[in-house]
């Protein structure tokens, strides 16, 4: 029982991450535009919360500032691809590896030093009931706050007018233009959200799975972010399930790699990016699920007529 | 202010009250074109206004002044009797002006619901406006399923989606664009309906069409312009349609020859059980189509968008191949599998419908665009797998001269070209070649009529000469005009050839709407019961 729940608690802070990530992502591709550069907006929130709350001792300040980071490295992809119309391929290429880098000079005098932890919550009887109360109450702040996005997004993208407007703009942005709206700006605040999820994603990597600062931490989860969101054909609810399966293959693994089972080590640490190519495959054998959900905007400029 | 020769006829004696929106001396400059130059334009309440002209005579431009997508160089809007400025289209929807535009601003994943939604600001209960949605369609003969994706829905439901989002916003001028031209025989009457009720209600209705038919069965008065000027105003019911068409051409359209005789020969493009699933969820499936297309006629393929023509293009272009060889025999030939290319080679040439995106390249000069679809067949545009530029310009340059492609540089890209000049690109590229065989999918879309008569003689001197033409097309008139023989396409079931004498446009209403298909299984269903 005991082992058990470690497992699930390893499971959730593993899942967590790619989940804001993905969420965000997903908001940003509704509204038609398709930001590669998720890993480097996770590893500059990652950086900038690390740095945060190990100078001023505060965790909270920490997620704070992760966010800002995220907002402000999109900020840039939004400028770029959205005012002067630069390739949103190459553009978000190009952020991912500006992340990195960037991040690995912040974040140089920082490398090795004990940081804040972000502590997880304590409700006095609830948290102590046996295996439930830990798991359901024991928590971080950001895995509530993780959970509760992916539901206000579903919310508000499939309830709501300003769902309607995102919906409209990425499946059709001349004619949501004709209709009046702004589709430059919808689309930049889908970005700064995308921006928003991933830092808070980075926030989590620095103060919550691992409270210290390395080089390249976010280790490819913005990548299997991205893959998320095309695994979830764009769905909320299925992301949820495809961030929570995605992190169990990946804890699953190194469980097994511990039990010392003769599976050579470096196939098992694969494992879970297999298992995202084949679930790839199998979604894509679907094409009309996968046409009917798509933005049909993705990735392609919108330049108003003058 | 001066007052020209035809703006005294508008204003005489009439109250300036007396009209709902009158447009004075308008002229609207893009650099040294004057696309509408001094435009006068009145439009009473309850009236139905025509608004003619060839491409480029400057509808658009006039019509996007009064919606307010342009603002005009010079010139006055009056609304009522007031001065107005009209910034933007929200601000002409605040005024109470409607329009529905060729080509829709719908989201095809959206709900019909979600579509009208958008378009009305500050509408929030969308259960509400579903019940408003199906009230107001059915009231107007224009039934709605406020629950449908628009991806599910015919284009002449799409039309009734943007209809009945102008009438949501009770509309004191409904603007249309070109209505029936997606529209069914009786789907067009359907819509005549409506905009007569509405004009009886004393909306203005400002519309837009070169069906002249179509005109003087129901407009009040006509505005016509040609190239920028306002050059009549006539009442439409004492004037006939060929009269009508001087106007807006300055000259009479030249009558088709037919070059009577058609002695037709072997056939040289056959289809046989040909069936092709889709994969994509807004497709057509097609349904064992059976079809020969003999040397010396032009065979018809009527139908209302959506219906399978695309797929049945595409089948037939070899861009989807068959499972089997024998489905498609060209000139003989079984090529059901093979690629465009090698049925390029066997003397079979292909216009595809879409001019941008599909048949030209909008980024590519035209001698590029002219070398993609003659790479692999002579010319000598290609050499040794290289290609020969001075050649594709020399054959681009004599395209462009017999079918009269005006443009601006010596080789301009694609995307510089109007809609029309470009059509008469593509389809002459292909003619150039002389093919046996000839697959054009609406030739004359959106081509002004001077032009449109010049492609149709071209078609039927390609035909008597010998060769094979296919044309799939929404345009009845046209279907009449030049085919000999006429089969409709319907839900991807293609009818009989029947010889375009014995076929009514009423029957090809029915045949197209797939009408006898349904009452065939009422009957059985009937039977079982």
């Amino acid at each position: 029982m005991e082992a058990l729940e470690a497992v699930i608690l390893t499971i959730i802070t593993a899942s967590t991450p790619l989940l804001l990530a993905a969420t965000g992502e997903l908001v940003t591709e509704r509204s038609g535009v398709l930001n590669l550069g998720v890993e480097g907006m996770m590893i500059m929130g990652a950086v900038c919360s690390f740095a945060a709350a190990y100078t001023t001792g505060s965790a909270l300040l920490g997620i704070l500032v992760g966010l800002y980071a995220g907002v402000a490295t999109s900020m840039l992809f939004a400028f770029l691809t959205q005012t002067l119309m630069t390739s949103q391929v190459a553009t978000g290429l190009s952020l991912t590896l500006l992340g990195l880098g960037l991040s690995g000079l912040i974040g140089e005098g920082f490398t090795g030093l004990p940081g804040e932890k972000l502590e997880s919550i304590h409700i006095p009887l609830l948290t102590d009931i046996p295996f439930i109360g830990p798991i359901l109450f024991g928590q971080d702040i950001l895995v509530y706050i993780s959970l509760a996005l992916i539901a206000a997004v579903s919310y508000v993208l499939f309830r709501t007018r300003i769902g309607l407007v995102i919906n409209a703009v990425g499946n059709n942005h001349h004619s949501a233009h004709a209709l009046g709206y702004g589709v430059i700006r919808v689309r930049y605040a889908c970005i700064a959200f995308g921006g928003a999820c991933s830092g808070l994603a980075g926030a989590y990597l620095a103060l919550a799975y691992t409270p210290q600062w390395i080089e390249n931490m976010s280790a490819g989860r913005g990548w299997i972010a991205l893959a998320l969101v095309v695994f979830s054909t764009w769905l909320p609810g299925r992301l949820l399930i495809g961030a929570y399966l995605f992190g169990t293959v990946w804890i699953m693994g190194l469980y097994v790699q511990g039990l010392g089972v003769g599976i050579p080590s470096q196939l098992l640490s694969s494992l879970p990016y297999l298992v995202t190519i084949v679930v790839l495959v199998i979604i894509s054998g679907n094409r009309s699920l996968i046409r009917m959900n798509t933005p049909a905007m993705i990735g392609q400029p919108f330049a108003p007529e003058r | 202010m001066s007052v020209g020769a035809m703006g005294s006829d508008n204003g005489n004696g009439a109250a300036a009250g007396a009209y709902i929106l009158e447009a004075r001396n308008i002229v609207k400059l893009f650099g040294d074109l004057r696309a509408n130059d001094d435009i006068d334009l009145s439009l009473k309440p309850g009236e139905i206004h025509a608004l003619l002209g060839e491409n480029g005579a400057g509808k658009s431009t006039l019509v996007k002044i009064i919606y307010g997508a342009l603002q005009p160089t010079s010139g006055t809007l009056f609304w009522g009797a007031a001065p107005v400025t009209i910034s933007n289209p929200a601000a002409a929807r605040e005024l109470g002006i409607g329009m529905v535009f060729q080509h829709f601003s719908l989201f095809d994943a959206l709900t019909v619901t979600q579509n009208i939604a958008l378009a009305l600001k500050g509408e929030r209960d969308l259960k509400a406006l579903a019940g408003r949605i199906e009230t107001v369609s059915a009231d107007y003969g224009l039934p709605l399923r406020p629950g449908a994706l628009v991806a599910d829905l015919s284009v002449g439901e799409r039309q009734r989606i943007e209809v009945v989002r102008c009438l949501l916003q009770e509309p004191r001028l409904l603007i249309l664009d070109e209505p029936t031209a997606v529209l069914t025989p009786q789907e067009a009457d359907q819509l005549f309906v409506t905009l007569e009720r509405l004009a009886g209600e004393g909306c203005a209705v400002l519309y837009i069409s070169h069906r002249l038919e179509e005109v003087k069965r129901l407009c009040h008065d006509a505005t016509i312009l040609r190239l920028g000027r306002l050059v009549a105003r006539v009442d439409p019911q004492q004037e006939s349609a060929a009269s009508l068409a001087r106007h807006m051409i300055g000259t009479d359209v030249a009558a088709l020859q037919s070059g009577s005789g058609a002695a037709t020969g072997a056939p040289l493009l056959e289809l046989a059980g040909l069936s092709m699933p889709t994969d994509d969820p807004f497709g057509v499936a097609l349904k064992s189509i059976d079809l020969a297309v003999r040397s010396g006629e032009i065979v018809a393929i009527a139908g209302v968008a959506g219906n399978g023509q695309s797929e049945l293009f595409d089948a037939i272009s070899g861009e989807r191949t068959s499972k089997s060889a024998d489905a498609v025999k060209l000139a003989g030939a079984p090529c059901g599998r093979e690629t465009i290319t090698q049925r390029r080679r066997r003397d079979a040439a292909f216009v595809p419908e879409e001019r941008v995106g599909h048949a030209a390249i909008a980024d590519l000069p035209l001698s590029e665009n002219l070398v993609l679809t003659h790479h692999a067949v002579g010319n000598d545009v290609v050499r040794h797998g290289l290609i020969n530029r001075g050649a594709a310009k020399d054959v681009m340059a004599r395209v462009a001269e017999h079918y009269d492609v005006r443009k601006n540089l010596a080789d301009p890209e694609a995307s510089a070209l109007s809609g029309g000049n470009l059509q008469k690109f593509v389809v002459g590229r292909e003619m150039t070649r002389r093919p046996r065989i000839l697959v054009v999918h609406q030739p004359t879309w959106g081509v002004d009529a001077g032009a449109a008569a010049f492609i149709r003689q071209s078609l039927v001197d390609m035909a008597r000469s010998g060769s094979a033409v296919l044309m799939i097309s929404q345009d009845l008139d046209e279907i009449f005009e030049i085919a000999d023989r006429i089969a409709v396409i319907s839900r991807g079931e293609l009818s009989e050839a029947y010889p375009a004498g014995e076929l009514s446009p009423e029957r090809i209403g029915l045949l197209m709407a797939g009408t006898h298909e349904r009452a065939g299984r009422d009957v059985e269903h009937g039977a079982e019961a």
